[in-house]
C-alpha cells in the first residue's frame, strides 16, 4: 500500500480512465477503436488501482464468480450473434437496412452518424466485455499468487 | 564447438533474412487488388464509417471468432494453474 | 509529401529485430530472458505486417472528416491486431509457468530444470 497522495489521487482518476475506456469501446464503428483496444485501457485503470491499493484490498471487490459469468456471457453474445442471420450465410450482416442500426452513410467523406453499422457496435460491446473480465481475472491472480495468496474457490 | 556452429547458422538466417527484405516491392508501393475493392465498396455494403472494423467483424468474422476462442483459453489455462496448489497441500 | 524512402529502411528495422530476438533465445539461459526475446520477436513480426500496407501519402481509412488523398491497406491492419492479441495470451501463460518453475525447484535457469528428477 502507497503513501495517502497516492491513494487519493487513484481514487478520482479512476473514474476518468473508465469513461475514457467505455468512449473507445462505444465509438469503435466511427473513430479508431474498437473492442480489444477499448478493453485494454479499461484493464490498464484497474491496474492501476492493484498497485495504488495492495491485491489484498481488492480481493473482495473484483469476486471471481462475477468475472467468469461476465466473461462467458460476452462470448456467448458474440456467438448467437454470428448465427443469428444463418439463413443466409454464417456471419451475415442482418441488421443493414433495419431501423435499429441500419442507416447507411452518404459516400465519401462525412461527419460520423452514430446509428449506422449494422451488427457492429453490439460485437465490440460484447468483445470489450469478454477481453475486460479475462484479463481483470488474470491480472489479479498473478499479483495475488506472488504475494503467496490464492482465489478462492 | 557447438557454439561456432551456431554462430555460423545465426549469420546464413541473417543475411537470408537481409536479402529477402531488399528483394520486396519498395516501400510505399504495394500491389493491391482486394483492398481497393473494399476501401470502394466497404460504405454502401456495411453501413460503416470505419474501413478496418468492418474487415475485423464483417469481411473476416470467422478469424475474430478464432481469437476469441484462444483468448477464453489462455484465461483458463492460467486460472487453473494458478490453483492446484491448495489440493496438494490438503492431499498430503 | 513523402518521396520513395532508399532501401526499404522499416523492413531492415524489423529483420533487424528477428536477428536480435533469435540471438536471445539461442544463447541466453535465463529463463526471463527467454521470454523477452519471444516478445522481442512478437514486435518484429508486427511492424513487418504494417510495414507491408503503406501507400506513400496515406491516411487512416476511416471515412469520418479524412482529408482528401489516397488511403492505405486496411487488410494488414485487421491481421496486426488478431497477432497483439494473441501474443498477449501467449505471454501471459508463459509467464505463469515460469512463476510455477521457480516455486517448484528455485532456481531460474533452463540447465538446471532441464534434469527430470524421480
Amino acid at each position: 500500500m502507497l503513501s495517502k497522495i497516492v491513494r487519493t489521487v487513484a481514487n478520482q482518476l479512476i473514474l476518468f480512465v473508465l469513461i475514457f475506456g467505455l468512449y473507445v469501446i462505444a465509438h469503435g464503428h466511427l473513430t479508431p477503436g474498437g473492442g480489444f483496444q477499448g478493453g485494454a485501457v479499461v484493464v490498464s485503470g484497474v491496474v492501476m488501482l492493484i498497485v495504488a491499493f495492495s491485491s489484498h484490498d481488492l480481493k473482495k471487490s473484483l469476486r471471481e464468480h462475477i468475472l467468469t459469468v461476465m466473461e462467458s456471457t460476452g462470448a456467448l453474445v458474440f456467438a448467437l450473434l454470428a448465427v443469428a442471420g444463418i439463413s443466409t450465410t454464417f456471419f451475415y450482416n442482418f441488421l443493414v437496412g433495419s431501423p435499429v442500426f441500419g442507416r447507411i452513410p452518404p459516400t465519401g467523406p462525412n461527419p460520423g452518424d452514430f446509428w449506422t453499422g449494422g451488427f457492429v457496435p453490439l460485437m465490440n460491446f460484447a468483445v470489450g466485455l469478454k477481453v475486460i473480465a479475462g484479463l481483470c481475472a488474470v491480472v489479479l491472480a498473478l499479483a495475488l499468487f506472488t504475494r503467496g495468496e490464492e482465489i478462492e474457490e | 564447438m557447438r557454439q561456432v556452429v551456431g554462430v555460423i547458422l545465426l549469420l546464413v538466417l541473417v543475411a537470408f533474412l537481409v536479402a529477402g527484405m531488399l528483394l520486396i516491392h519498395p516501400f510505399g508501393y504495394p500491389p493491391s487488388d482486394m483492398d481497393d475493392y473494399i476501401i470502394q465498396n466497404a460504405q454502401r455494403e456495411t453501413g460503416n464509417n470505419n474501413v478496418v472494423a468492418s474487415v475485423v467483424f464483417d469481411y473476416r468474422g470467422l478469424d475474430t471468432l478464432g481469437e476469441a476462442t484462444i483468448l477464453f483459453t489462455a484465461v483458463t489455462g492460467v486460472l487453473l494453474l494458478l490453483r492446484a496448489q491448495r489440493r496438494k497441500e490438503e492431499r498430503s | 509529401m513523402m518521396e520513395q524512402v532508399p532501401l526499404n529502411f522499416p523492413f531492415l528495422a524489423a529483420a533487424l529485430l528477428l536477428g536480435i530476438s533469435f540471438y536471445i533465445i539461442l544463447f541466453r539461459r535465463n529463463l526471463i530472458k527467454l521470454v523477452m526475446g519471444i516478445a522481442m520477436m512478437s514486435s518484429g513480426v508486427n511492424l513487418f505486417i504494417v510495414a507491408l500496407g503503406y501507400r506513400a501519402g496515406g491516411n487512416a481509412p476511416i471515412y469520418t472528416d479524412v482529408p482528401e488523398g489516397p488511403m492505405v491497406l486496411p487488410v494488414p491492419q485487421a491481421l496486426t491486431l488478431t497477432s497483439i492479441v494473441i501474443n498477449v495470451a501467449v505471454l501471459a501463460l508463459m509467464l505463469t509457468m515460469v512463476v510455477h518453475i521457480y516455486r517448484h525447484t528455485g532456481d531460474i535457469d533452463s540447465k538446471k530444470s532441464r534434469i527430470l528428477k524421480g
